[in-house]
């Protein structure tokens, strides 16, 4: 595998700021529903997953979906919610691919909701990506059925059952799920929660074809994703567009870093974990020495002056803040984690602390409404491994300040 | 047919009743919680049940206070490999 990656130029074809007439010229003439015909077979052919972190197989939900609304008494309406909520502090790609592309989002969105059959409509968007997407919108013939939402910041926003329920009642919290949404969401029908860049992704493959979509990519993980590459000074905060399993050292060094000088590298978001910065490929699936799972493709870069427990107990103590509060393991669990890691990070020397840490994680996991603790346990056990001198040094006395695994 | 116990955790406050009906199946953590015994990941939201257990599981339905439990007799589910849109 070369270290030099081909910078893709798919989602963003259009130019900056794209309109109407911008779009068309970019990517031809658009007809949704002529698109919706063989819609779910393309994308199972393409083999799309999700890009809002989850990597579920789009035409998985949607056939789900489909075949949920068919199946009742009352067959009843599904629901597309295309989700622009982008809580996660260190992403910005679906700010900047709804600022450039609105039109190609709403053309998946279109296409997937005359797939189902004439399905609802809704563009969730946080305030900075609202006016655009309400533009875009009105600059189309034939101003669509689709009802704009406004996203809080927060963290949670964008998770899809908070998002059903924001829609619903107006308030962002995950709800407690008896039953999938693709079988019973917003009002009871079968609704699909689709993140934006998701919904580009399915308007070029309509436009292209399952064919075309491979050429990116690998087999397991076929064409290209958006990355929010942030890290030390001076590299700026970039969004590409990497082709599948593209090595996480390449895209290091796409946005300007040199994977050497850095001790760790946060691949996933605050819900990702810790890698060191060479040898893992950026996949949904894989052995997890060799791959990492890009999450919804947030990389964030730290050098060796930092000191990965410190940067970390931030981090934790910010998703103990933004813990919806409504169930116990998730309320209570969060922030004793976050009280932990901040004792070991201020030099506590007590060998007890990293195993209660591991204890708190364990006993977190898999017990709430929504994934909020597994994500963050999932970031904290990282954190354990990959920083491992890290925490030897702090019950030692004294603070590396460099991701000595990493080395 | 396998049934399961599923707990809403927006709804739980940790009274700890169900842990008292099910001791084999529940513990309780250090805040009061439930914890499903021997279990990891989801299987500690929905918890499998050994039919020796479904008894104990219905009262601890009908008796919890803040009604967060529900017993799911779980549907077998579908085959994975189905094409789509049919």
């Amino acid at each position: 595998m070369s270290p030099d990656i081909r910078q893709e130029h798919r989602l963003l074809a259009a130019g900056p700021d794209a309109d109407w007439a911008q779009h068309l010229a970019a990517f031809g003439p658009w007809e949704p529903q002529a698109a919706a015909t063989g819609l779910l077979e393309a994308l199972a052919a393409a083999g799309l997953t999700g890009r809002g972190g989850a990597a579920f197989e789009t035409w998985r939900k949607a056939t789900a979906a489909a075949g949920s609304g068919r199946k009742r008494l009352f067959p009843a309406r599904p629901v597309v919610i295309a989700n622009g909520a982008e809580g996660e502090p260190l992403s910005f790609k679906d700010r900047k691919l709804l600022a450039h592309a609105p039109h190609l989002v709403i053309d998946g969105q279109l296409a997937l909701a005359a797939a189902l059959g004439g399905a609802g409509m809704y563009a969730y968007a946080p305030a900075a990506s609202l006016n655009r997407v309400q533009q875009a919108l009105k600059e189309r013939p034939g101003a669509t059925k689709i009802r704009v939402v406004k996203a809080p910041d927060t963290f949670i926003s964008g998770e899809s059952s908070a998002v059903v329920n924001m829609i619903a009642n107006g308030s962002a919290l995950p709800r407690d799920q008896r039953r999938r949404l693709s079988e019973e969401g917003l009002n009871g029908r079968p609704t699909l929660v689709v993140n934006v860049e998701t919904l580009a992704q399915v308007a070029l493959i309509a436009r292209y074809g399952a064919q075309w979509f491979r050429q990116a990519g690998t087999a397991e993980d076929p064409g290209t994703r958006l990355v929010s590459v942030s890290g030390p000074a001076p590299a700026r905060d970039v969004v590409l567009e990497v082709p599948g399993g593209a090595e996480l050292s390449a895209v290091l060094e796409a946005a300007g870093m040199d994977p050497a000088s850095l001790s760790a590298v946060l691949v996933g978001g605050y819900h990702g974990r810790w890698v060191p910065p060479a040898a893992h490929a950026l996949s949904p699936s894989g052995p997890p020495d060799r791959t990492v799972r890009p999450g919804a493709g947030v990389i964030h870069a730290l050098d060796r002056q930092a000191c990965g427990i410190e940067v970390t107990a931030r981090i934790v103590g910010y998703l103990a803040s933004q813990s919806a509060r409504q169930c116990g393991p998730c309320m209570f669990g969060l922030p004793a984690m976050a009280a932990v890691l901040n004792r070991i990070a201020g030099g506590e020397r007590n060998a007890r602390l990293a195993p209660e840490l591991d204890r708190l994680g364990r006993l977190v996991s898999g017990r709430g409404a929504c994934r909020h603790p597994e994500g963050t346990t999932g970031l904290v056990r990282s954190t354990l491994e990959v920083f491992a001198p890290d925490f030897r040094a702090h019950l030692s006395g004294y603070c590396t300040g460099q991701g000595g695994a990493a080395a | 047919m396998t049934a399961h116990l599923h707990i809403d955790w927006t709804s739980c406050d940790g009274r700890g009743l169900c842990a008292e009906l099910l001791p084999g199946v529940l513990d309780r953590d250090d805040w009061g919680y439930p914890v499903a015994r021997g279990k990891a990941g989801r299987e500690r939201t929905d918890v499998p049940l050994r039919d020796a257990d479904r008894e104990a599981a219905r009262e601890a339905v009908h008796l919890c206070p803040k009604l967060a439990l529900t017993l799911v007799e779980r549907t077998p589910p579908e085959p994975e490999h189905r094409m789509p849109g049919r």
